[in-house]
């Protein structure tokens, strides 16, 4: 059993200036409005849990911050700068990294050919795969010291191994905030733990994280604040010190803040 | 009654398959030891499949035809049939690879073919006179090049940016491209070529011949030696630069010695078909001297050198090359290039723009074989560039694919054509043949594939 990292550090107090600010977004698709009007905020060295149902607009709204599928109309502030996120290199460029779902690894590749994907250091105009092999061992195995599959196309790894190679992509660039979609859904126990820890030193080299996941204990765990998402609507930000488990939940099940409950609505969540 | 029927059947249907695997099985168990020795290599085992499969083929036409098959006179005329649909094959490889097909290339060849007789036949002496000029042949292959690029990224810009399907598109493209000649010559035949444009074809002229002859041969034998030990030594350098490890050096020298005697071997078969005897006696003739005991050497044909210049230089965009890296990604997982932030409408478009280039290259070949361009020039030609890309083992399901396999993949194809030739097989058989081939050879690479996992 992993020891979880002693909380010596209270949570970083708030800086002045958010890493990221989410003004009014909103998405459609066709005539679904998927994501309407939500506004939230990423400080440095935070983990950010966003919550909701399925279909409640979590993954629609980290993508338009990460540039795959950009906002209907709102405002994305990078360091209190007004910034265009057009497309993925746009957000890359901003140093906001994404861990898909999906993964979004191109299965024929090797590992350093999907950690360096779209980003491949040259040398005279030549692919560096040396280097580039070179860099991926040294932030996979960071990850994963058992890696050692370098050279065999992703298609072959394991679960946990495609996850550290995404991972491994999202970390190698010097990413100063970073989005994680259901980072833990595929793994095991050994695995998931291992993607706690490294949450968790992520947070403390300063990096901002927006942790999407089902998990409320994931969220529960790993978060100072936590975003919840109704029906493409931003239900409430809650500090997590503040609330309890139940209450989260409450707020995904009825898309209403604790402190708005009815004892109707009690009563239906206890029934 | 019934049910012992049914259980018969059952048997029956069950045996066939599980002799194949049985047997499947033994012969990678009997190869398992060889196969470690491979892995040390760390050569492309499906290459020397292909290698494996391509010399049964020339042995076994050489057996069934008394030893018509392996002479010098047959491979070379070999090498030069197989080089136009191979250089044609590099570029579908690209296509194939990111999950499109072009069917378009024989008619694109037909087009610039025609295009390019008519510059040096007609339109070029329209505008500077009839006399013969050194500068024609360059001119002629700079437009058609250009011209290629620029029909090839119509196509492509239409499928990457207007998301029409490649099949589509390109199947337009096969009827447009060779409805387009009649609007040059009305179905004529137009000839004769410039001389020196003609050498691209390998054929003769006089006294000039559309090959290397013995000196030049040798010395691009030994360029090509060279090229391979450096590539060895800097990739060994590279490796233990990063602390990588290695291949043992036995192995090292083994593949060095392999692709050298490879290379030189090409050469000297090329060498010993001598140029025939009235051409000897004109060469004699202008250089002054007697036609030596073995006649003059005729050497690596041109059509030849072009094909290494193009496998070489798209086996670097291919591998060496962030073009290269896109489309191998694309084909893997459009979303996940696209989500790396590659733009893959551009490297779609390349793709094709390159394929045009290619069927220039190709055209240019073809016609000049010919001394001439003919309505249906190229024709079927999309069916061998398909095929010969497909049996050198790219997937039509994407990502996966290689240029040296197409090549092999295209002598295949034309060893198959023309043994047949020397054994009198009738042109339908031929076709039936190299069907069946076709398919049986997919089959077996799939059935390995998933064996391998």
């Amino acid at each position: 059993m992993p020891q979880p990292a002693p909380e010596t550090a209270p949570s970083p107090a708030p800086a002045t200036t958010p890493l990221v600010q989410m003004r009014g977004i909103s998405v459609s698709f066709g005539g679904v409005k998927a994501v309407q009007d939500v506004s939230i905020d990423l400080f440095p060295g935070e983990v950010v849990g966003l919550v909701g149902g399925n279909g409640a607009g979590k993954s629609t709204l980290m993508r338009t911050l990460s540039g795959a599928r950009p906002a209907d109309a709102g405002e994305i502030y990078v360091d209190g700068k007004l910034a265009t996120i057009a497309n993925p290199r746009d957000a890359k460029a901003l140093g906001i990294e994404t861990i898909y779902q999906t993964l979004a690894l191109a299965d024929n590749l090797d590992a350093p050919a999907n950690v360096f994907l779209g980003r491949e250091l040259l040398s005279r105009g030549q692919l560096d795969d040396a280097a580039m092999e070179d860099a991926s061992r040294k932030v996979i195995t960071r990850l994963n010291p058992n890696f050692k599959n370098f050279k065999s196309p992703v298609l072959r790894l394991s679960g946990g191994q495609r996850q550290a190679v995404a991972i491994g992509r999202a970390i190698q660039f010097n990413a100063r905030a970073l989005i994680m979609d259901e980072p833990t859904a595929a793994l095991g126990p050994a695995e998931t733990a291992q993607v706690r820890d490294l949450i968790r030193q992520l947070k403390k080299e300063g990096i901002g994280i927006f942790l999407v996941s089902h998990d409320i204990h994931d969220v529960f765990d790993l978060s100072e604040r936590v975003s919840v998402m109704y029906h493409g609507r931003l239900v409430d930000t809650v500090n997590k010190d503040d609330v309890t488990a139940d209450e989260i939940l409450g707020m995904i099940i009825l898309g209403k803040p604790p402190t708005k409950l009815t004892e109707q609505d009690k009563a239906q969540l206890h029934a | 009654m019934g049910f012992s029927e049914s259980a018969g059947q059952a048997t029956t249907e069950g045996q066939p398959a599980s002799f194949i695997r049985r047997t499947t099985d033994a012969v990678r168990n009997a190869l398992a030891p060889a196969r470690a020795r491979l892995g040390m290599l760390e050569v492309d085992t499906r290459l020397i499949g292909m290698i494996g499969a391509l010399v049964i083929i020339w042995f076994g036409f050489n057996i069934a035809g008394h030893g018509t098959f392996l002479t010098a006179r047959n491979l070379w005329n070999l090498s030069v049939q197989s080089a136009s649909i191979a250089i044609m094959a590099t570029g579908m490889v690209m296509i194939i690879v990111s999950r499109n097909i072009d069917l378009s290339v024989g008619s694109m060849l037909a087009f610039l073919g025609y295009t390019m007789a008519m510059l040096q036949a007609v339109w070029l002496p329209q505008l500077v006179g009839d006399q013969p000029q050194p500068w024609i042949w360059i001119v002629t292959i700079i437009v058609g090049i250009g011209l290629g690029a620029l029909i090839g990224s119509i196509q492509g810009f239409i499928v990457a940016y207007g998301g029409v399907p490649s099949f589509i598109v390109t199947l337009g493209g096969l009827l447009v491209w060779r409805g387009l000649i009649f609007r040059y010559a009305q179905g004529q035949t137009i000839a004769p070529l410039d001389q020196t444009f003609q050498m691209l074809g390998g054929g003769t002229v006089g006294t000039r011949v559309g090959a290397l002859g013995d000196i030049a041969s040798w010395a691009l034998g030994a360029l090509a030696c060279a090229a391979i030990v450096l590539s060895l030594i800097g990739a060994r350098r590279r490796k233990r630069r990063y602390g990588f490890p290695t291949r043992p050096l036995w192995a090292e020298v083994a593949v060095g010695v392999l692709g050298c005697a490879a290379a030189l071997g090409a050469v000297a078969v090329a060498i010993s078909y001598p140029l025939p005897p009235n051409v000897a006696d004109a060469v004699a003739k202008e250089r002054g001297i007697p036609v030596p005991p073995g006649g003059f050497a005729t050497g690596v044909a041109i059509p030849v050198l072009v094909l290494l210049i193009v496998g070489i230089v798209v086996t670097f965009l291919a591998t060496r090359r962030q073009f290269g890296r896109y489309v191998f990604a694309i084909g893997g997982n459009p979303d996940a290039a696209a989500l790396g932030g590659i733009n893959v409408k551009r490297t779609i478009l390349k793709t094709f723009a390159l394929m045009g280039v290619l069927a220039a290259v190709s055209a240019a070949v073809q016609t000049a074989r010919l001394n001439g361009a003919v309505t249906n020039l190229g024709t079927q030609n999309e069916l061998d560039v398909i095929s010969a890309a497909v049996i050198g083992g790219t997937s039509f399901a994407g990502g996966i694919g290689t240029i040296p396999g197409a090549i092999l993949g295209a002598v295949v194809m034309q060893s198959l054509r023309s043994g047949m030739v020397l054994l009198l097989v009738d042109s339908p058989t031929q076709d039936i043949v190299v069907g069946v081939v076709l398919v049986a050879a997919v089959g077996l690479d799939t059935l390995l594939r998933r064996k391998s996992g």
